[in-house]
């Protein structure tokens, strides 16, 4: 085994920058954590969906009589319970539309827009009664044609989703129905004179299919409607205020009625955003008079809940003989599924973020089509716009005989570059990572062996600030309470608890953070866009600011002197000019009982100064010539971090990003059939990496520090999906010759383009 | 209750009776039948190993077994592995590795990973991608859930 795990640092901490266990880490070793699905309560009911079969349907009638009467069986509900359906448009004015499309995505109304799109729900004694009460509810359906296709989906004449959806464009709004929500663009210089002063010029078409985020955990919600209007509910999900307003908007509520605990959720990605069950078993729960559960299927998940989008690109790029870039350009239509917010805006504002080009032009397209609502998947629509531009890059490279690593570092974005949507770069790390690439033991050594190859991607994530809130409450004992809203899904108890620790200058041991429902924490924003750390991180420190002040107050008031002659150090008040006068954090936490109380730190912040990142990947393959089958051989992630508060879950996040992506790469597919049913929704025929299919995943740290943190931290979690797709595609072409458009590139797609290359 | 059925078997060493349904499967007998909620449901057709639990020393899904059938057989799920005197050496090396992310798979690589080394203390990697190949995780691309196993079995500290 190669121990290859680096951390290129410059500045330690005392407490930022350690490994220590993670606080809820005995829970989840021993079976103790309480996830979504764990949940008990007295009369708990069972909740089950019935989910259309058909992509695309009118919805004539439901009958649920039968049903209903089924023993055991004690509430069914259907779009009619819902608010929306004795709402009027008069009512609801601007907000109609939107209101409709929320509605409408927890229980169809009017009609079906994909296989598994909610059509009734059940509780029941428990879930076999449930499942059997499904059976018997009727809906009598149109069966309309569906379109699954994203370029289909843009014709004219194609199926019509949404009757009344028309396009816009750049802020006009189209006149007749269209598939395509929007088109967007942004522009920088003049690309069609760029392309013109070019030496070299390659245009490429690529295409990418729907994946899924693939978290272990499904989807799982419980909900007691109180008698007196409090709605209470237990979930799995990356962000309990995103639940508590969707349930509120959906149900009409003020936000103070419904109250959402966060469980220990079991992976998400950018998956368990949207709440997909909540808005339905809380409706159940009202109409049966008790707490209902429900859990979706591994099916259910895979048909019914949100996965990235498959798309369609063009890409254009021109350089001179130097390897100067002088134009870029390029278009991309992403699949939203059924109703419109696709990532591409996302996809077009990442595309190029790598490069500094003069000139250049992307158009995006958010398209509808009858596959399930997409949702965010870990640094939504950038992965699918790098497999586009890094592999036409890689070309570019090839034909124009330079080095991938230096033609990168030639154009690399860094500070001062302005992007083709508008920002300029602060600091960025792009340089660090490519010359940390270049330096690397991996990058140097030779590919030996037959029908193996070697292929090198960028990647770009901005990054989210958002808002977060903590509270620390100091103990008498001298440990400390860190109260905060983010949903832990990967460590963030760890990484936040130290941040509160070293600025404290406490132990980390001595912090106990607790992750709280709604009503116990300020506004907070979901885990997700690798925020965490960052916003929720400066949240505490600026808790932990406040807690610091209030002590120095404090000891001026039991030394009876002036504020201003105190000053925190190290963890302990003391005297500026009486070295006497000092008092440890623990022993002046004795005190403050009988010196007015506890003191407790707030802060609700919005930090704008997140950091963007970059990542760089070394990937080896392997390709079978005879099936087709590529094997990752040797893979080395390369990230600029700004600082590593935990490095082993920040090692944790490369290596499971850059598995994602192997899976994107290879194997992970939605199949759908002609009439837009997919046909593989188990984990035995979407096949996500495994053990055996995977050698040690090696990372580099580099850290260049972000100056919106106090400790330089960027955000972490989502930049390493983006480059493995093109990475993997550059090895294979230096395996085997071939120029994969394509994702996933299956045994099968190989074997053909193989077989093109040889005239067979 | 219409049909259902005694059971007798024994749970984490403790003789256990319970009252099931002859369809529930015995992923359904432990979490919701005896409340053993630390063995989890990721798929519930077998394809993903996060119910892995060993019925008499063999891991299976528990998904895939039904509640009747381990009358009268012993049963072992991650509740069992700590002991009041700390945890399992191998619940500590995925602390200390950072082997877990969510926690969800954790349960059942946990399980499977203990099977592998009382059958074979000094596994080396290949042999544990090898047989943990039935257990999915999304969060670490196994890189770190392969070390701390590593770190356990008596191969890396020879």
């Amino acid at each position: 085994m190669t121990s290859s795990n680096q951390v290129l640092s410059e500045v330690e901490y005392n407490i930022v920058g350690k490994r220590p266990i993670r606080p809820d880490g005995v829970d989840k070793v021993t079976g103790r954590a309480q996830y979504g699905a764990d949940v008990k309560l007295t009369g708990l009911l069972a909740g089950r969906v019935l989910r259309s079969p058909h992509p695309h349907a009118r919805i004539r009638s439901i009958d649920t009589s039968k049903a209903e009467s089924l023993p055991g069986v004690r509430a069914v509900i259907t779009a009619k319970d819902l608010p929306f359906a004795s709402l009027t448009r008069e009512e609801l004015g601007g907000d109609y539309g939107r209101l409709k499309f929320a509605s409408d995505h927890m229980l169809a109304s009017d009609k079906a827009l994909f296989k598994g799109h909610p059509v009734a729900a059940v509780a029941a004694t428990n879930a076999h009664i449930a499942e059997s009460a499904l059976a018997l509810i009727q809906v009598d359906y149109e069966v309309l044609e569906a379109v699954v296709d994203v370029r289909e989906a843009m014709k004219d004449g194609a199926p019509l989703l949404h009757e009344e959806l028309r396009t816009s464009a750049m802020g006009e709004i189209a006149d007749k129905p269209s598939n395509v929500a929007a088109h967007l663009r942004y522009e920088k210089g003049n690309a069609e004179q760029g392309f013109a002063e070019a030496d070299v010029v390659l245009e490429r078409e690529l295409n990418t299919a729907s994946v899924h985020q693939g978290y272990i955990e499904p989807h799982n919600s419980t909900a007691f409607w109180n008698t007196d209007g409090q709605l209470s509910v237990w979930t799995s999900t990356q962000g309990s205020f995103a639940v508590r307003a969707a349930v509120a908007d959906v149900l009409r509520l003020p936000v103070s009625r419904v109250k959402v605990t966060p469980m220990e959720i079991g992976g998400g990605f950018g998956g368990k955003i949207t709440a997909y069950l909540d808005s339905i078993t809380a409706v159940l729960s009202k109409k049966a008079g008790a707490p209902v559960k429900q859990t979706m299927t591994r099916a259910e998940v895979f048909e019914a809940s949100g996965p990235a989008p498959g798309s369609w690109m063009r890409v254009k790029v021109g350089a001179k003989n130097d390897g100067r870039l002088t134009a870029v350009e390029m278009e991309v239509a992403m699949d939203a599924g059924a109703y419109p917010g696709s990532p591409v805006m996302q996809a077009i504002t990442c595309a190029f973020a790598c490069y500094d080009v003069e000139n250049g032009k992307v158009d995006g397209y958010d398209v509808v089509v009858n596959k399930p609502k997409t949702s965010a998947y870990r640094a939504p629509g950038s992965p699918q716009a790098a497999f586009g531009v890094e592999t036409v890059m890689d070309e570019l490279c090839q034909q124009l005989g330079v080095d991938p690593i230096e033609f990168r570092l030639l154009n690399a974005a860094k500070e001062g570059t302005r992007r083709i949507e508008g920002p300029v770069a602060r600091r960025v790390g792009l340089v660090e990572c490519l010359e940390a690439a270049r330096d690397h033991d991996h990058y140097k050594s030779a590919v030996e062996g037959e029908n193996r190859g070697r292929g090198v991607a960028a990647g770009y994530w901005m990054n989210r600030g958002f808002q977060s809130s903590c509270v620390i409450t100091v103990n008498f004992d001298g440990t400390v309470s860190l109260i905060m809203g983010s949903v832990d899904i990967g460590g963030t108890r760890a990484s936040i608890a130290q941040q509160a620790a070293e600025t404290l200058g406490i132990s980390y041991e001595d912090v106990k953070p607790t992750v709280v429902d709604t009503d116990s924490i300020g506004f907070t924003m979901v885990t997700g866009g690798s925020r965490t750390s960052f916003a929720t991180g400066i949240a505490a420190v600026e808790a932990a600011e406040s807690v610091k002040a209030q002590l120095v107050a404090r000891a001026a008031k039991i030394w009876d002197t002036a504020e201003e002659d105190v000053e925190y150090v190290d963890g302990e008040v003391r005297h500026k000019s009486d070295p006497e006068l000092r008092l440890g954090f623990k022993d002046l936490a004795r005190q403050l009982a009988s010196t007015g109380g506890t003191v407790a730190g707030q802060a609700n912040v919005d930090p704008p100064g997140e950091g963007n990142s970059y990542a760089v990947h070394i990937a080896d393959v392997e390709v079978d010539p005879d099936t087709g089958k590529t094997e990752v051989i040797r893979y080395t992630a390369l990230q600029d971090v700004g600082k590593a508060v935990h490095p082993s879950y920040v090692e944790g996040q490369m290596q499971g990003g850059v598995v994602q992506g192997i899976g994107w790469a290879l194997n992970e597919e939605y199949y759908f059939d002609d009439s837009g049913r997919m046909m593989n929704p188990t984990f035995l025929d979407y096949r996500m990496p495994t053990s055996l299919d995977l050698p040690m995943i090696d990372t580099v740290i580099v850290e260049v520090a972000n100056s919106g943190h106090p400790y330089g931290v960027r955000g972490v979690g989502e930049v390493p999906i983006v480059p493995p797709m093109a990475a993997i595609a550059n090895g294979i072409h230096g395996a085997t010759g071939l120029r994969l458009h394509s994702l996933p590139m299956t045994p099968g797609k190989v074997l053909e383009a193989e077989w093109e290359q040889n005239g067979v | 209750m219409p049909g259902v059925v005694h059971v007798q078997a024994k749970i984490n060493g403790e003789d256990t009776n319970f009252l099931c349904e002859p369809r529930q499967s015995l992923l359904e007998v432990l979490r919701d039948v005896l409340g053993m909620t630390g063995t989890k449901e990721g798929c519930n057709d077998g394809n993903c190993g996060a119910c892995t639990v060993m019925l008499d020393g063999r891991i299976v899904d528990s998904c895939l077994v039904l509640g009747v059938e381990i009358a009268g057989r012993e049963v072992q799920t991650v509740e069992g592995m700590a002991s009041p005197g700390g945890l399992h050496p191998l619940q500590q090396s995925f602390l200390e590795n950072a082997a877990l992310q969510c926690g969800i798979c954790t349960p059942g690589f946990l399980i499977a990973s203990r099977s592998l080394l009382d059958a074979e203390p000094d596994a080396d990697e290949g042999r544990i991608r090898h047989w943990l190949a039935g257990n999915l995780c999304r969060c670490t691309g196994y890189d770190k859930i392969v070390r701390a196993v590593l770190q356990v079995s008596t191969t890396s500290n020879k």
